[in-house]
Parts: C-alpha cells; structure tokens; sequence
C-alpha cells in the first residue's frame, strides 16, 4: 500500500519550529500562548518573544503559526482581542484571556502534566517537569 | 465571529497586515536596540517572520466555510470537464431540458385540469347525474325533463337538484334590431348558481319566481358578453336586451370566472320559462344535465342508488317510452374533465419517458466519462480521497446538468403551458392552467431528481472497483471496459426500450388521425363552404326568405351549386325526431326509431354530391302543406325496413300526432353528422315544409370557395339586417376543428417519440463508439491474426445492436401491454395494430444499424500495427 496522509490544508500549525531536539505537539502552542496571557493582556509580538524567553530561548515560535493560532483561539472565544497602542506608542492588536480560555487553560496544563509524567516514565528517566506548582 | 469573518474576510485581513506591520517594526526596534545596524536589524526581523503572505493565506483560508469552497471547487471542476465536451453537454442538456419542461407542464396542465378543486362552493358535494342504461352503446343519456321533476320531489338525498341545457342558442341584438349575433346560451333551473355556490358579480341570480313558464322573460349575462356587447356598463340591470326579437329584463352578470356549463355560454336564463310545455314534462325528450348538492354525510352512491329507484318507478310507470331503467352520477369534476383524462395522463406519462430518456443519456454520458478517469481517480483514492468525494464529484456533473435542463426547462415549461392554453381554446378549465408554487416546487423537485438518478447509477457502478485493480490495469485493456460498457448496454437497452413505446404510441395516433382525416363523409368536402343562422317566423315567411335566398346564392359568381339544409355534415347533431313506420305492427315496448333530423332544398343532394341511391329527391312543389315527404339515408332504410322497401311507406312523427304521416320517396347516400362519430340513420324533410328555423346554407366551388363568405353574408344581412349569422366555415374546416385535438395529441408525441429517437441513437453511438476504443487492442490482435475487415465490422456492429434489439424487444412488449390505455383515443386502429408494431421495428432496427455502422466502420478501417501499438 501506498503510504495515506490524510487532510494536507488542515494542518495550520506546524507548531513550534524544531529547535534543538524539540518537536512539540500540536496544540501545545495554543497551550503555550493561553499561559502567556495570565500575566496580562498581550500583543503578538510581545507573546512570542515571552515563550522564547521563559523557554530560555530553547522554543522559537514562528509567526507563521502564531498569528493563525491566535486567530483561531480568538473564534473559539478562548481569548478577545481589542485595538490599544503597545509599549511603543504604535496600534497594536491587544489579546486577553477569557474566562472561557481560563478554563480551558487549566484543562490543557493539567493533560500537559499527564503526558508529560507519561512519557517520563516510558524513557525511564526521572525528569522534572517544569514549572510545578 | 466566524460568520462575520467569513464575510468579512478582507477586513480581516487588512486588521492582520496591520498585526504584522507591527509585529516587523517592534522586531526591528527590538534589533537595533541590540546594537545592529538599521538595515541589518530590518533584514533580521524580516527574515524571522518568515512569509507573511503565507499567514495571510493560511487565515484567509481558516476563515472560510471548507465545505462550501470544496462544493464551489467541485462546480468550477464539474464545469469545466463538461465544457471540454460541449457537444455531448448541449445534448444532454438540451433534452434534459425537454425533459424537465414538458414533463413540468403537462404536470402542470394535469394538476390545473384534473385535480385543482372546481372554484365553487364546498365543490366535493357537487355531483353530475344522468339516466342509465347498461345495455345502451353510450349508457349515460341526458336527462328528460320529466323525470328530473320527479327526481326532485322524491330525493332525500340531496340538498338540492338543478337542470341545464348544454345547447341553447338566441340570436341576441341591438335595439332596432342591429348588430345581431348569435349566442350561446344555457337554460337552466333556478337554483344552479347556488348549488354551485356563485353570486352575481352585480346584480342577483335567479330565484323561483323567475324560474317559472308565466314569469316574465329574465336573463343572467356572462362577464365577457356584458363586457363585450354591453360595454361593461352596470347600469344595464333591470334594463332590456333582445334575444330572438324578445325583450329579456338582465337581472344580474356573473364574474368572469363562472362558466357553467359551457365555456362559451354567453347568457343564462331560466328553464322552465323557456322550455316548452312538451319539453318539460317529456320523458323522452333527454336534454338536460342534471347537477346537485349531496346532503352532508351522504355518498354519490347512496344518492344514486335512491335516484336509481326512482327511475325504475317512472320506467314502470312508461313501459312504452325510451326510458333508462336507471341512473349514474359521478362527481362534477370528473363529469367535466372526465373525456380529458386519458389523453392528459398520456401525454404526461410520454414526457414522462422522455424525461427518463434524458436522465439515462446523462448517466452514460457519465458513465463513459469515469470510465476515462479510472485511473485517476484509482490513484487519487489510493492518496486517500474518499469514495464519498469521488461519488460527489459525479453528483456535481450530474447535478449541474440537471440544473441547466432545469433552468432552460422552467423557460420551456412556461412557453408550452402558454402555447397550450392557447392552442387547446376548448379544452375544459383551460383558464385554470398556470404556473404557480407547486409546478416551481415540482420542477426544483424533477430537476433535483434527476440530477440524482443520473449521477447515482454511475457512481454506484464505480464504487465497488478495487483500486489495485485500476492502478494494474492499463487504460485500455479489456476486463474493467466490459463491465462498465455492460452498465452503459443496459442504461442503453432501456432508453431504446422506452423510445419504442413512445414511437409505438405516436404510430398508432398518426395512423387513428390518418384514418380520421380520410373519413368518408358522404358528400363533397373540398371547396364547400357553410353558413348557418336561424330564421324565425311562421312558416310561409321561413319558405319566402330561403327560395329568395338560394336564387341569389347560386347567381353568384364562381358558385358552382349550392343547397339548404339544417346542418352540414360534420357540423353536429342538431336536431333528432322519434318516428314510427304506419304500415308496421307497433313497435316492441320502448324500442323507437330515432333519425337525425334534417330538412334539405330540392337541389341539396346534387349540390354536396350526396347520391341519390333510390326514388327522388325533393320537388319545387314539396311546399308548406304539401310537403308531406320524407327522404331516407341508406343507414336509415336499412335499419327501419330491414329487407322490405321504403319506398311509399310512410313514417309518423311521434311528436306531432295531428300531422299527416310522411311518404317516403327517396333514398340517398349516408353522410355523417360529426366525423369520429358512427353513421347514424338520417331522415330528410323538405326545406320548404317551413318547421325548420335553424339552417345552413351551403354552397360549392372550383376553387377558392372562402372568396364567396363575404358576397354570401352581404346577401343576407341585405334581406334581413338583424338576421343573426354564424361563423362561414368550409367543410374542411369543419372536419379540421372536429379532429384538431387527435391531430394536436398525435404531433405532440411525434415530436416526443422522435426526441427520444434522437438520444437513443446518440447513446447508442457513443456506446458504439466506446466499444471501439476500448477494443482497439483486440482488434489490432484479431486482425493481425489474419481477421478480415467484414468480419471486425460485423463483430462490432452486432456489440452495439444487441442493446438495441433487446430495447427493441423490451419496448414491443411493453407497448404491447400498455397501448390498451389509449384504446379510447384511437379511431378505427386496434392498439395491437401490427402495422404500426412492424413499421416502428423497421425505423428503430435501421436508425439503430446507422448509429452503429459509423463507429464499426471506423474500427475495420484500423491499420493493424497501429492498433496494436495504441496501448
């Protein structure tokens, strides 16, 4: 048989780049940037250079799938978004954690921590998952 | 959110470029406080961005409804393979077209006809009634007046009970006597209009009073003869009009709308203040229809079975008189279009057939066109498109076509309703036919359906193939092609099969039409023309006004004979008169001899060429008193003196019992009083006996005989200018308007018959045609193995003439089960008429050896070598 690869357009995030070893998985992005707006509200910009700089500059998000990304939290109303002026006075496109992406933020981290743990314990090596609470 | 982004989409994307400008400039910013030069920190930022066009794309695109862009995605490919093969579209959607239009509108025609309810009051109560006779040839005979009166006074059944005539006529005229014109008219009971429920648009209808032989004369008109003769003016109620020389006081005008009995009643006025004393308590005189409301909750079975005792009650009670020994009813409905039935659902289930005929063109269109794009779509399945898309795919070519023969059919719909309304004037409730939501919905409906029927046969042939099997196999080799060219043999040998029954149908129409049009009549029918009017006046007046008249008639010029009689042959009924034979015992009980009545001029016989086959015609002298004669037709002495002869014998007039008994003198050849109709017994009295007022004069030419209308109405109008005229017709234009709606079916369905012929065969060649290619391989193979060029034509030749003989086959036998259904509209043809199954048989096998001989031809004429190298 012929190798089948379903679905070619709906693949909007091709995620964060390979960076180092890292391959993360789809959806981890949305994660990512929901986590980012519970320190405040954000513009693009901003929330990409917060993930590269927390990840310690290990996760380069490219702006390809950013901006899809938070389009795309933006329909599910997950986030809203609203016209200001950034840090340096230019109009900027503002995006704020909603209650409903508050929720949902809880829900993917507390998924993230099991999977996480999971493959853990499948290499056998006892790593620390970041950030624990 | 997503539906106004959907819509908004290039707003959003203008809001997106500002996001990214943005997004650059901090980058930049970001960069140069870094420590990098402008340019540098501008190249950096603009290179970790990446393409923003793709993020423009990729939102655009996440914007959007998937579904319906794939839908549109579909169309744009379904159209532009289809337009790759423009012949074959236009084909497929013109008589899809034609389908979907002539199927619509005689759906249409059949709904408004048939079906519509009748625009009266509560019209499900409303029956029709007649006196039955099972042993009769036609069992529903009108009603005599007399045994509606008792009908009416012993029923229980019925809220109410009305009689009309369906003939009466008056000459109508201006004050003074001008501008006469004769009318149609009915005369019926009182109650009519509400038993059926419609008010006068002004005035009033008629009440009791009216409805009574002392009352004063009163007259109902209609909507168009107030419009028309009155101005429209509402004042003219109460006021006078003058119908054959009368006053009549108007009491009211009906809507436009009503048209009971008869559409082309002019005015109504009451029964029994018209009929005759005689005609009102006749039981033997059968002219009136019968209609009535039925009681709430009462069947039309349970009414008729009461009338039915009745009936047999007056039988008993008029042992000796031509009395049905029992009643019928139907619904009004079915009383009105009931003679319309037949033809409309024939003409339906025709266009039904080409219909049908389109759908599966359509389908082996498609199927030939998946058959090319096996391999494709094997390969692009195995990539991992579903079955669900590729079937999709089929549907939109399908559907498309459809959608196109719909768009195209509502056009085509909308003009044949047109047509047909004006073409049909006669037809019953003609006036009802239209188009309106439930033809829309029935068009959308028959479009959508077969846009579904044509795409799912192929579709569903293909689903089952492995893709492997596809990929493995070369585009041409055999094994797949033969499968699918078995679906496009069948779809075919049922195209054929259903063109068959169509030809089958219009063959026997044709021929029936044929047979009408060749109708003996019994008299000259070429260059006779025919006027006819009704003279009043006591009867020496009568015989003053016709010999003047004729005198002048045969003066003009370029008349070559002319002669007066009631009627002309072909024009109708008219008039009959009960007689008995003086020299034979009285008849068994109830057993009468009824001729057509007509009174002729000495010359009427010469005149029209009716053969004089025994004793004399008329004299000059048969005048007034001593015009107590009579001539019979041969049908007529036949029948009144089987194997004695009439000659000298002498008839009665059971109506007339003081008048002196009439000698026959004569007898001439039959002629017929409308031409499907048997040839009736016939008896002739003397013109200028002066007791007939309707007559028709009749005269005859060399050629061109319409030039005489003109002089021959100057004439009269000179003698006598308020003497009401009716239509000049020539003979021929008689007999055209008594067979127009046989000559209107049989060209319908000629036309149908040779559409569907037309698309057979264009199927069958592209089957042919098909076959070919696909064989190209084996023939190459066959003929270097030393084939003859005759035998590779004879082996195609007979591949593509097995799906039409076995269509063939097919339609035969279907016709042959079917054709009994149109029994009732063919005249003097059997529907098993072998001719007709015999000459559809030679067309449809040499139509169908033509359309497979071009494509065989071709494929005898390969060279071998390139055959074989065409793989």
């Amino acid at each position: 048989m012929l190798l089948s690869h379903r679905s070619s357009t709906g693949d909007l995030v091709t995620a964060v780049r390979k960076h180092a070893n890292s391959e993360l998985l789809k959806g981890t992005l949305d994660m990512m940037i929901l986590r980012t707006l519970i320190t405040g509200d954000a513009h693009g910009h901003t929330i990409a250079k917060v993930i590269e700089r927390t990840s310690e500059d290990v996760l380069e998000v490219e702006e390809g799938s950013l901006y899809p990304a938070l389009h795309r939290l933006e329909d599910r109303r997950w986030v809203s978004s609203y016209w200001g002026t950034s840090e340096n006075n230019r109009k900027a496109k503002f995006y704020r954690l909603t209650a409903a992406g508050r929720k949902q933020l809880s829900f993917e981290t507390s998924r993230w921590r099991q999977m996480a743990r999971a493959i853990a314990l499948v290499m056998g090596e006892k790593m620390q998952a970041e950030g624990g609470e | 959110m997503r539906w106004r982004k959907l819509f908004h989409r290039s707003q959003g994307d203008a809001d997106l470029l500002q996001e990214i400008r943005l997004h650059l400039e901090e980058e930049i910013e970001e960069n140069v406080g870094r420590g990098m030069a402008p340019g540098e920190a501008r190249r950096k930022a603009y290179l970790k961005f990446g393409s923003s066009q793709r993020v423009r794309e990729t939102l655009w695109q996440q914007n959007s409804l998937v579904f319906a862009e794939s839908i549109f995605r579909d169309l744009k490919y379904a159209s532009r393979s289809l337009t790759r093969t423009p012949g074959f579209t236009l084909m497929a959607v013109l008589v899809m077209a034609l389908g979907i239009g002539a199927n619509a509108a005689m759906f249409t025609v059949v709904r408004s006809v048939l079906f519509k309810p009748l625009p009266y009051k509560d019209p499900a109560r409303l029956v029709a009634l007649y006196q039955h006779d099972p042993s009769a040839k036609d069992q529903d005979n009108y009603v005599a007046a007399g045994n509606f009166t008792d009908w009416s006074e012993h029923s229980h059944s019925l809220e109410s009970m009305a009689m009309v005539t369906p003939w009466a006529a008056y000459d109508f005229s201006e004050a003074g006597g001008s501008h006469p014109e004769k009318i149609d008219a009915a005369w019926c009971s009182w109650n009519m209009f509400s038993i059926l429920g419609v008010p006068a648009a002004y005035g009033r209808v008629f009440n009791a009073q009216d409805d009574r032989p002392d009352a004063s004369a009163t007259v109902i008109l209609s909507w168009g003869f107030w419009k028309r003769r009155l101005g429209g003016d509402p004042s003219i109620i109460g006021r006078s009009i003058f119908l054959r020389g009368l006053p009549y006081t108007v009491i009211g005008i009906m809507p436009a709308s009503f048209d009971y009995p008869e559409k082309q009643d002019q005015v109504w006025t009451p029964a029994h203040h018209e009929g005759s004393a005689h005609l009102l308590q006749s039981r033997d005189d059968h002219e009136y229809k019968v209609i009535a409301r039925l009681k709430p909750g009462i069947t039309l079975r349970q009414a008729v079975s009461e009338l039915d005792a009745i009936e047999k009650r007056i039988k008993q009670e008029y042992p000796g008189l031509p009395v049905e020994p029992g009643v019928s009813g139907r619904p009004l409905l079915d009383d009105l279009v009931g003679d319309y039935k037949t033809p409309l659902y024939m003409l339906l289930a025709a266009t039904t057939c080409v219909l049908l005929i389109a759908c599966l063109n359509v389908a082996n269109l498609l199927v030939a066109r998946t058959a090319a794009r096996r391999r494709e779509v094997a390969i692009r399945s195995a990539l991992g498109a579903s079955r669900w898309r590729a079937l999709r795919e089929q549907l939109t070519e399908s559907f498309l076509l459809a959608t196109a023969g719909g768009a195209f059919g509502v056009g085509l719909a909308y003009a044949a309703i047109t047509w047909i309304a004006h073409a049909q004037q006669n037809m019953v409730r003609v006036d009802s036919i239209g188009v309106d939501t439930p033809a829309l919905l029935f068009v959308t409906g028959v479009t959508l359906a077969s846009g579904l029927l044509a795409g799912i046969i192929p579709a569903l042939a293909t689903g089952k193939e492995r893709n492997l099997v596809a990929l493995q196999e070369s585009s041409r080799s055999q094994s797949g092609g033969r499968n699918r060219a078995r679906l496009r043999k069948a779809l075919l040998a049922i195209e054929v099969g259903l063109t068959v029954v169509l030809l089958v149908t219009a063959g026997l129409l044709l021929k029936s039409y044929n047979r009408l049009r060749a109708v003996d009549m019994g008299c000259a029918t070429r260059n006779v023309l025919t006027l006819q009017f009704t003279l009043p006046g006591p009867p020496n007046r009568r015989v003053a006004f016709l010999s003047q008249l004729i005198e002048r008639v045969r003066a003009l010029p370029g008349a070559k004979a002319a002669g007066l009689v009631t009627a002309a042959p072909g024009a109708g009924w008219w008039e009959d008169t009960p007689v008995t034979v003086v020299e034979h015992p009285p008849a068994a009980k109830g057993d009468v001899l009824d001729p057509i009545a007509r009174s002729a001029d000495p010359d009427y016989f010469r005149a029209m060429q009716i053969p004089l086959l025994r004793g004399r015609a008329f004299s000059e002298t048969d005048r007034l008193q001593n015009a107590n004669v009579a001539i019979l037709s041969k049908r007529a002495a036949e029948e009144f003196f089987a194997g004695e002869d009439p000659i000298g014998k002498h008839l009665k007039i059971t109506q007339e019992p003081d008048a002196p008994p009439l000698e026959i003198i004569g007898i001439v050849g039959d002629t017929r009083f409308h031409i499907t109709e048997d040839v009736w017994p016939m008896m002739y009295q003397p013109v200028y006996r002066g007791s007939f007022g309707q007559t028709t004069v009749m005269v005859r030419s060399d050629h061109e005989v319409e030039t005489l209308a003109r002089p021959m109405q100057q004439i009269i109008s000179n003698m006598d200018p308020g003497l009401a005229l009716g239509e000049a017709l020539t003979m021929q234009q008689i007999i055209d308007r008594s067979v127009s709606s046989a000559s209107f079916h049989s060209r319908f369905i000629l036309l149908f018959a040779t559409i569907a012929l037309i698309s057979a065969m264009a199927g069958l060649y592209g089957v042919v045609a098909y076959l070919v290619t696909q064989r190209t391989n084996e023939i190459g193979i066959r003929m270097a193995l030393g084939a003859q060029r005759s035998e590779v034509l004879r082996i195609m030749l007979i591949d593509g003439l097995w799906p039409a003989w076995i269509g063939l086959a097919l339609g035969l036998a279907g016709a042959a089960c079917t054709m009994q259904l149109v029994r009732k509209m063919l005249y003097d043809v059997q529907p098993l008429d072998w001719t007709v199954f015999a000459a559809v048989t030679v067309v449809l096998s040499l139509v169908a050896a033509l359309a497979c001989l071009i494509p065989a031809w071709q494929a005898s004429r390969f060279a071998p070598m390139e055959a074989l190298r065409m793989e």
